[in-house]
């Protein structure tokens, strides 16, 4: 359980010389029921590590998919609570996949840090994603994460000058994840210009920390191209509009899992 | 009585490195944001106290935005109420009409300075965005204004003078469809083209140094009342008071006073009232630890949280769901308010209240009737306490109200709601 999960996982898939497959998926969306036979199906793909969304009213870092996502999560009832039971749930099924709960400060800061950090571990998270906490605020969840051994992944960004990148990698545990685009979470037809460079430098400055890349990715093509330099490969609008509103939303995840993860993985 | 002296130095709060006052404000925004922040904080400190920057503003804010604006005394409105001596600090006289225009021509400034040329902006009511619009086309800067769908129905005469004076005007249909969410929108946008854009926040408000650039830029108001009103009531007044959304009006008149010996007021929007949960009183029930004290979960209560960038009072659930607010005025329509409010209020040194509705709208009716002025409905917020207190105060003590804007955008509003 922990950090130490999530680092057998991005372990095992450099074993296998690709990289790891990291899908994102809003809990509650788009219904509680719903969104548990999604996870299912995504760790029946085979998939290395899951991000779980906690549905949060006003995403700023997230583009029209995740938002309309979530604001139908919210209102069908979902609260930090009931994320944190279906994690649990989940666990209780026996599903070991390493998972993060990728959330906003505000609803954290409602439920109190050093029990949110609490809670989710003891419901089986192996990680938090904060998108709006940078490391210059972060001393406090910072501490909560590290006496309860689960990541407090950092972000990087195109725009971050080398001192920042040197700051995030240093303050990240699990793996360090890298914004691919200078936007927003969405569905982009093609790769930044520039992203292996920028993958590189942020490497250098990751002291072996994995490095997984997110934002904008949509394509077998993209996994297959970032696998070649990155640790990990994180897709969540893509995957959300090819399944939220399919008929079988299970399968539809199941599917898109498998052909985003073909190009990388002999077949199983 | 007030002592007068001249000019005493006044101390300025400033946010502390990390952009902090107290414990509220500081920078939380995605990472792509951070180095622009940076960018900014370097650029505004190298500018603040450049002569040139500093000239080049001044000038601007006498030959275009037409300061000072005036102090008026409301002196039939103070016989009628048979206390204070009203006087009325008129930023509604200000051009396009309220104090916005002060905060976009400074922010536009900096941005040409920095060498941006691609403008955006958020807006509620269509003053902030108007101003900002104003500022661009002096500038020659392209402007982008969002603006929530529900507030561009209401406010629409706003819409046509925005794109009349050549800014873009982007609707927002997520979330409320208002000031929120276009703030929301326009950060989304900012993250996207931070390389080349820089967005102007109307308020005193969002991540460092947003609070103290706009806090600075609106200081012009009380460094001007402060001289005025020696000049013209011989002394300091015994309060101020002014309408408090994001609170860049407020923290621009309260500023150069809060060394003095004067009560400082802040009005937020009562709504329909605290006890039906439809306001925008961020200070009213708040409770200043996570989780406490929170009796009804249905109804909004404000806690510390983080929003838009700021650790603040946050109106939300206790699922830390962003409320969605009301109040007839759309500018003071808002779940967060400015980090240094907080700050002051926690501190004692300003008192925050609120005003209903319904006693803003008699507040409306009565200053157009006594004083044949149209008050915005933000700025008749503080005409409401104005008009409370001043009964009960002597006919020699002097009540200072920070006009903030004027009513024209809202005509509709009060017709709607009925003549009192």
């Amino acid at each position: 359980m922990g950090l130490k999960d999530i680092q057998i996982a991005f372990e095992q898939a450099r074993s296998e010389s690709r990289p790891a497959f990291m899908p994102y998926w809003p809990l509650g969306y788009p219904d509680q029921e719903t969104s548990l036979r999604v996870i299912e199906a995504l760790v029946a793909a085979g998939v290395d590590m899951i991000e779980v969304g906690v549905p949060f009213s006003d995403p700023l870092a997230d583009g029209p998919v995740i938002q309309r996502a979530s604001q139908i999560a919210l209102e069908h009832g979902i609260s930090v609570q009931g994320c944190i039971d279906l994690v649990r749930s989940l666990r209780d099924k026996g599903i070991k996949t390493p998972m993060l709960a990728m959330g906003y400060l505000n609803p954290l800061l409602a439920y109190g840090e050093e029990r949110y950090v609490s809670a989710w571990q003891a419901a089986g998270a192996d990680g938090l994603i904060i998108p709006d906490l940078p490391p210059e605020e972060s001393a406090d969840i910072r501490a909560y994460c590290a006496k309860k051994d689960i990541a407090l992944v950092q972000f990087t960004s195109p725009t971050s000058p080398a001192k920042r990148l040197a700051l995030g990698a240093s303050y990240a545990t699990g793996f360090v994840y890298v914004v691919s685009v200078t936007g927003v979470t969405g569905v982009r037809d093609n790769l930044a210009a520039g992203l292996r460079d920028y993958v590189e430098r942020v490497k250098a400055q990751a002291n072996g920390k994995p490095v997984a890349v997110g934002f904008g990715i949509s394509k077998p093509e993209h996994v297959r191209e970032i696998g070649q330099y990155a640790d990990g490969v994180i897709i969540g609008a893509a995957l959300i509009r090819a399944a939220g509103d399919a008929p079988d939303p299970a399968q539809a995840a199941y599917d898109f899992a498998r052909s985003m993860m073909a190009p990388v993985r002999s077949a199983t | 009585m007030p002592n007068q002296a001249e000019a005493p130095e006044t101390e300025i709060i400033l946010p502390d490195q990390d952009g902090k006052f107290g414990i509220y404000g500081g920078r939380y925004v995605p990472e792509t944001l951070m180095p622009a922040l940076d960018d900014l904080i370097d650029a505004y400190e190298e500018l603040r106290d450049d002569p040139g920057f500093r000239a080049e503003f001044d000038h601007l804010l006498a030959t275009y935005v037409g300061r000072p604006t005036p102090l008026s005394h409301a002196k039939r409105l103070s016989e009628h109420l048979g206390g204070a001596q009203i006087y009325l600090k008129r930023e509604d006289l200000a051009h396009t009409g309220a104090h916005k225009i002060n905060n976009a021509l400074g922010q536009a400034l900096l941005a040409k300075r920095m060498g941006k040329q691609r403008i955006i902006a958020e807006t509620g009511a269509g003053q902030h965005g108007v101003a900002t619009a104003t500022a661009c086309a002096l500038l020659g800067l392209k402007c982008v204004v969002y603006m929530g769908t529900v507030d561009m129905a209401r406010q629409e005469p706003n819409v046509f003078r925005m794109r009349l004076l050549g800014a873009e005007v982007r609707g927002v249909e997520t979330g409320s469809k208002t000031l929120k969410d276009a703030v929301n929108e326009a950060i989304r946008d900012w993250v996207a083209n931070v390389q080349d854009t820089y967005y102007i926040i109307g308020s005193a408000l969002g991540p460092h140094p947003y609070p103290l650039i706009c806090r600075d830029f609106q200081s012009v108001i009380g460094r001007e009342a402060r001289e005025q009103i020696l000049t013209q009531a011989g002394r300091l007044p015994d309060e101020i008071i002014a309408c408090v959304g994001g609170g860049s009006n407020a923290i621009g008149i309260f500023q150069a006073f809060l060394n003095d010996p004067v009560k400082l007021v802040g009005v937020e929007a009562g709504g329909y009232g605290i006890e039906t949960g439809k306001h925008a009183a961020r200070f009213a029930e708040a409770t200043p630890s996570a989780g406490a004290g929170v009796s009804d979960a249905n109804l909004p209560h404000a806690r510390v949280g983080v929003f838009q960038g700021m650790k603040t009072y946050v109106l939300q659930n206790d699922d830390g769901q962003i409320a969605e607010t009301h109040s007839i005025s759309a500018g003071l329509d808002y779940a967060g308010v400015g980090p240094e409010h907080v700050y002051l209020r926690e501190s004692g040194r300003v008192e925050y209240t609120s005003a209903t509705d319904d006693a803003t709208l008699h507040a409306f009716h009565t200053l157009c009737q006594y004083e044949g002025i149209i008050p915005a409905l933000e700025s008749s917020h503080a005409v409401a306490e104005a008009m409370r207190r001043a009964p009960e105060m002597s006919k020699d003590a002097i009540l200072l109200v920070n006009l903030s804007g004027r009513g024209d955008k809202d005509l509709n509003t009060v017709l709607n709601a009925g003549k009192h």
